[in-house]
């Protein structure tokens, strides 16, 4: 890429976009007719209408679609000193993709076992961890949206929300005071006598895995309660007086209706945990093998910013693989999952 | 035993085991914030000290980190609030064709994880203010600000939607009828229309900013904010001033979550029909 390339695209770009989208607009008024809606200007007066087109523009192309594209383009580069940036050996390869796969830049005859064991792991735990979370939300979500009573309801949301706001890092610093070598599980089972030895939870990642848990409970919890809410309690009572049981009830009413908001839950569950960088650096033992941190050091320890970059990418790459298995399984559209 | 009392004991049970499992852990923390031992420690309990918290207060580079945490988080509400309002107000407008790509795009980063979003804005910025010789530009607080916008943007966003989808377009029509201009009629009467969502956005934006790790810890380069001092601080060594740090920002985290609840439930009481 040379450089006087990528900025053109970068500011003319925009421009054939936004020049793209009026003419897309003037030809569907046409189609129209007279039905139409009057034209965004004359609907909203010039200068709100330029703060709206300011606004989604600087917004969509220079913060959301910009810099993803960037991102892609710079993890195909080499890394280079920045004198030789555009020049002859700047091309695009695929050399940061093959060191994670490889662990080495050229030489193909064995795997790079320890990132991709970590981004198995990563993926397998975030998995994990998400029907965990579930399985422990459901049932409150099903409670406080369809038994319990307002008063209590309003109660218990207000419990919820506060540790909502609670930082990661305390979140996972409070697990660490937990499970820590000294910490209170192991004071508590060496003051009843059940072990000698303190027990390493860190290096052996249960702390990772129970912060990882508690960190985003809530998250599953409210757009379960807010999907659950939304059912007609008839229709549970209705299933109840055909003789319906409990978990048929669960299974063939509840369920299918909080669908969207099950698998809301489930998509930004996965994506926090995959992407948790705070958590697997407080919890993480010596040893633990987690994606993000690695990503982190591609940056910060190796100095590689392209491999970091590509490694992101990876990373983003499994999240909307993951986001379109849901939608496939749970049969949602994009819409209904983020809302 | 009724099957009722059953189900009231087991109901009670496992409400206690959820909400133990998520205040427990606080409550342990916490109560290490008082106890003497250096490493810490919540039992046994050995003697009060508030010796912790005034550590806190001389820890120059966490009151810096704080006093740029708070900066940068009214950046950001001044960002992400009109953005957010912009995007939902373009989204009752598109044309349908467009509405599902065009939603696709300003939600997707609330389904980004946060590192990438991170990544990339440090990536593309650079470049961009080095080309346009704008280097000045190229600093943690500018970067910090624009990362955590692109996400906390969409938040607003969809704030937005949801009060804008209770709007009766008749008063619109009302207005102009009487002569108002477009601009008066966006002025003085949708503007005033949502300023609770207004409200709510900004709050939801400043939060999310002041506890925003992943993105930042890209984002900021060589500055910091409370939630990089902090995590340098935990990674270094387990101290019970952290703790203590914990204990306030709960208290004020925790009471802000209050006051926003109940002045959100009386808001939603005063709109229900009676």
């Amino acid at each position: 890429m040379s450089n006087a390339y990528t900025a053109y695209a970068i500011f003319l770009g925009p421009l054939v976009l936004v020049l793209g989208i009026a003419f897309a607009a003037a030809f569907e008024r046409r189609r129209a007719g007279a039905a139409a809606e009057p034209n965004f200007f004359a609907r909203n007066g010039a200068p709100v209408a330029t703060f709206l087109i300011l606004a989604v523009g600087v917004w969509v192309l220079m913060m959301i679609v910009l810099p993803q594209f960037y991102m892609i383009d710079f993890s195909f580069h080499p890394k280079l000193p920045l004198a030789q940036r555009g020049g002859p050996n700047d091309i695009h390869t695929l050399v940061n993709y093959r060191y994670f796969l490889f662990g080495s830049p050229d030489d193909t005859s064995h795997w790079n076992t320890t990132h991709l064991h970590a981004f198995w792991i990563t993926i397998l735990a975030s998995v994990i961890i998400t029907i965990v979370n579930f399985a422990i939300c459901y049932p409150l979500a099903y409670y406080l949206a369809q038994v319990a009573r307002p008063k209590i309801v309003t109660r218990l949301m207000l419990l919820l929300v506060v540790p909502y706001w609670i930082n990661e890092i305390l979140r996972a610093f409070a697990f660490r005071v937990l499970f820590g070598t000294g910490g209170v599980i192991n004071g508590m089972l060496i003051g009843l006598n059940l072990i000698r030895e303190p027990i390493d939870f860190i290096g052996a990642d249960v702390a990772l895995y129970a912060g990882l848990t508690y960190a985003y409970v809530l998250i599953m919890m409210f757009p379960l309660y807010n999907a659950i809410e939304s059912l007609d309690r008839n229709q549970v009572e209705a299933a109840r007086d055909l003789g319906a049981p409990w978990w048929r009830i669960h299974a063939e009413i509840v369920m299918p209706h909080a669908k969207p908001g099950i698998a809301t839950g489930a998509t930004l569950v996965f994506m926090l945990c995959a992407g948790a960088l705070a958590a697997p650096l407080v919890l993480g033992g010596p040893k633990t093998l987690w994606f993000t941190p690695i990503v982190y050091d591609r940056f910060f320890e190796a100095f590689n910013w392209p491999q970091g970059a590509a490694y992101a990418l990876i990373l983003l790459v499994a999240c909307m693989a993951f986001v379109l298995i849901v939608m496939r399984v749970f049969k949602v559209t994009f819409s209904e999952i983020a809302r | 035993m009724s099957a009722a009392l059953v189900y009231r004991t087991m109901l009670g049970f496992y409400l206690l085991l959820f909400f133990g499992f998520l205040f427990g852990p606080l409550a342990v923390m916490g109560v290490t914030a008082f106890n003497t031992p250096a490493y810490p420690q919540a039992w046994p309990f050995e003697a009060f000290t508030l010796d912790w918290f005034w550590k806190l207060f001389a820890d120059e580079s966490l009151m810096i980190g704080l006093e740029n945490s708070f900066i940068i988080g009214l950046l950001v509400v001044a960002v992400s609030v009109p953005l957010g309002l912009a995007g939902a107000i373009v989204m009752t407008q598109v044309y349908a064709r467009v509405r599902g790509l065009y939603y696709l795009l300003v939600v997707s980063p609330v389904l980004t994880p946060g590192v990438i979003i991170g990544i990339s804005t440090v990536i593309f910025w650079k470049d961009v203010t080095a080309w346009t010789g704008a280097k000045s530009l190229f600093t943690g607080f500018f970067l910090t600000t624009l990362g955590q916008s692109t996400f906390i943007s969409s938040y607003c966003m969809l704030i937005f939607l949801s009060r804008l989808q209770r709007y009766d377009r008749a008063q619109e029509e009302a207005a102009l009828d009487l002569g108002a201009s477009r601009t008066q009629v966006f002025l003085h009467i949708l503007l005033p229309f949502l300023r609770p969502a207004v409200f709510s956005a900004a709050v939801i934006a400043f939060l999310s900013s002041f506890e925003n790790y992943n993105t930042t810890t890209f984002a900021i380069l060589a500055d910091k904010t409370l939630t990089t001092v902090l995590a340098g601080r935990v990674r270094a060594g387990m101290t019970p001033s952290i703790s203590a740090l914990a204990v306030l920002i709960i208290l004020v985290t925790a009471s802000g979550a209050l006051i926003y609840e109940i002045a959100r439930a009386k808001e939603r009481r005063a709109a229900a029909p009676a």
